[in-house]
């Protein structure tokens, strides 16, 4: 758990070197999503590293931890990057990433890591199960925050709006969704292929507390997580707009790139672009 | 002894696909967000306005096929076996199987030689959701000419209809294409005496090495490649039993629910022999897909080993 003051500066430059770690752990895999892990790795490390989460490396299971969950799964790069950068993870592990026989599986799971909230990658999921937990809290009558980060593509499953009904029906105010806006999914862009818009006002519409940012500026994303935490009887969503591959220069807005490894080449191409 | 490699037998729906929609202006495709990966891509390109990409909302996915097969249209809709079986299965269940709508279900990336994706993406449990829904074929073709046939078969047979296809590169089992394809028949590779291997998808070459690591040993095994899992081929089962004595089933699935309890139902009710079931009991992880298939068992040794064993069984109890 971070408690001293992170200067923005800091924290730039971790989510710098965390794009590190996620370029390299990608292309020693040789297979996986960069685009999506890049576009969400500066929210991750304002939640993690800067003064907004409450956690314990050492016992990843502290019942009055927040809870962050991964509900789009396969940018799992970006949240095992985060796990060792807290210490939750050995950062040798990183180079492990979908080796057969390791904790280190292609898409977040319980069962391997005990720091990982739930098992995703599924799309869809995520949420429900995020509104589980705030409940549980206020049953438990815990004052823990519960994080689920969803995609824009993954935004159009049902299951996600059924969730969005019921959390402001049951009005859980310790229940904050970041959505990774970055404008493409699987297939192409999402304008093309299922379009969300307009997604604010429909978020709006099912009785959420709203708020637009630019998810790659530092200052707005950690504003937008302290405008999260203030009490308030509806649960709370932060729409942030992303670009897919964000700091690659050949990656961002390439979504060849939302599935595909970097080679050893494109490796060293974008380390030289992501070095200090 | 390692067969060449062929076309993924996704690969080969695609092109299978776009085939048909060239030939019958009633088929359909959609997609949920995955045509690239699936393969519905090749029709995409071609028939765009006969081509629906619903995002990634499988429910719905076959909900739309199931209206636009009461519509008389021939709807073939695909994602991942693990997605479309899954979250599609309330769907399935009713507006599909029990409505008997003319859907066919094309699931890709079954099993586990998906590979490093891991669990989430693998398709452990999709036949059995199938084969669960009352009415529902289902076919999981062992290469790509045997795909083609599927997917043209599937295309005339009126009802719906699951076919399971999977993500690398299949191993070739039919050199000059699978004419002597049809829903129901199983196709005996490889005649034998002591011993019947039957399989399907994947497991059907992995069956066809087996078969000569035996045939080394001194054991004559018959191949069975039993493509169809419903209607399943009885006949053949029974003949299987009665002419060798004993039978190995392969599949790249969890054993509660696929060909081995199917064809073991068969065995009980025709003409009991001992049996071994090859195939997964838990999930499994990401991994290279051949370290993962050797690790959970999806090997030729692995099914020659068992066969061998299952020999020496019957010769115990003999005695
Ligand atoms: C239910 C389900 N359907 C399909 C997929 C396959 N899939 C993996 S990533 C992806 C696109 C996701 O798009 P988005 O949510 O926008 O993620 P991002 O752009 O951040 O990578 C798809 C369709 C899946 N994982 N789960
Ligand atoms: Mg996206």
């Amino acid at each position: 758990m971070v408690t001293t003051e992170v200067s923005l500066e800091q924290l730039e430059r971790i989510a710098r070197k965390l794009r590190r770690h996620i370029v390299k752990m990608l292309a020693i895999a040789g297979s996986g999503h960069p685009g999506g892990s890049l576009s969400a790795i500066d929210i991750l490390t304002a939640l993690f590293f800067g003064n907004v989460m409450r956690y314990d490396p050492r016992n990843p299971r502290w019942e009055d931890r927040d809870r962050f969950i991964l509900s789009k799964g396969h940018a799992v790069p970006a949240l095992y990057a985060v796990l060792a950068e807290a210490g939750f993870i050995p950062e040798e592990w990183l180079w492990q990433l979908r080796k057969i026989d390791t904790p280190m599986q292609g898409h977040p799971s319980v069962k391997d890591l005990p720091a990982v909230e739930a098992s995703t990658g599924s799309l869809g999921q995520g949420l429900s199960i995020g509104l589980g937990m705030a409940l549980a809290a206020r049953l438990d009558g815990k004052g823990y925050r519960v994080y689920v980060m969803i995609g824009d593509g993954e935004s159009e499953e049902g299951q996600i709006w059924e969730a969005a009904m019921a959390a402001s029906h049951f009005r859980v105010g310790n229940l904050t969704a970041i959505l990774d806006y970055n404008r493409y999914q699987l297939d192409g862009a999402i304008g093309e292929i299922m379009s969300i818009e307009p997604v604010v006002a429909k978020w709006q519409a099912f009785g959420w507390a709203v708020r637009e940012i630019d998810g790659h500026d530092m200052r707005q994303i950690l504003d937008a997580l302290h405008w999260a935490r203030e009490p308030r009887e509806q649960p709370s969503i932060i729409v942030a707009h992303t670009v897919k591959g964000k700091g690659v220069s050949f990656m961002e807005n390439n979504n060849e790139f939302h599935g595909k490894a970097p080679s050893q080449a494109e490796l060293e191409r974008a380390l030289a672009e992501l070095a200090d | 002894m390692a067969r060449p490699l062929g076309e993924a037998t996704r690969e080969a729906y695609g092109k299978a696909l776009a085939e048909l929609g060239r030939e019958n202006p009633d088929i359909v495709v959609l997609d949920g967000d995955l045509s690239k990966s699936t393969m519905t891509k090749y029709f995409a390109q071609e028939f765009p306005e006969r081509f629906f990409n619903v995002g990634i909302a499988e429910a719905n996915m076959v909900g739309i096929a199931a209206g636009l097969a009461a519509s008389g249209k021939i709807a073939f809709a695909s994602s991942f076996a693990c997605f479309v079986m899954c979250k599609g299965f309330d769907q399935l269940r009713l507006a599909v199987a029990y409505s008997g709508n003319n859907v066919k279900i094309v699931g890709s990336h079954g099993g586990i030689s998906i590979g490093e994706d891991g669990v989430s993406q693998m398709g452990h449990e999709d036949i059995g959701l199938a084969l669960s829904l009352p009415g529902f074929v289902v076919i999981v073709p062992a290469d790509g000419a045997q795909t083609r046939a599927a997917v043209r078969a599937a295309a005339e047979y009126v009802g719906p209809v699951y076919i399971r296809v999977g993500r690398p590169k299949a191993p070739i089992v039919y050199e000059n294409g699978c004419p002597d394809f049809q829903i129901g028949k199983a196709i005996t590779l490889r005649e034998g005496n002591d011993i019947t291997l039957i399989a399907n998808g994947l497991m059907v070459a992995a069956a066809l090495d087996a078969a000569e690591q035996l045939e080394q040993q001194g054991v004559s095994a018959r191949v069975l490649d039993m493509h169809t899992v419903r209607p399943l081929d009885e006949e053949a089962v029974e003949a299987a039993a009665r002419e060798t004595g004993a039978i190995v089933v392969a599949e790249e699935h969890l054993l509660y629910t696929g060909l081995g309890t199917q064809v073991a139902m068969a065995v009980a009710k025709r003409h009991p022999v001992p049996m071994r079931f090859i195939g997964l009991t838990d999930y499994a992880e990401s991994g290279a897909p051949e370290a993962l298939m050797r690790k959970y068992g999806l090997t030729a040794d692995h099914i020659a080993r068992q066969a061998l064993d299952l020999l020496q069984q019957r010769q115990g109890a003999l005695v």
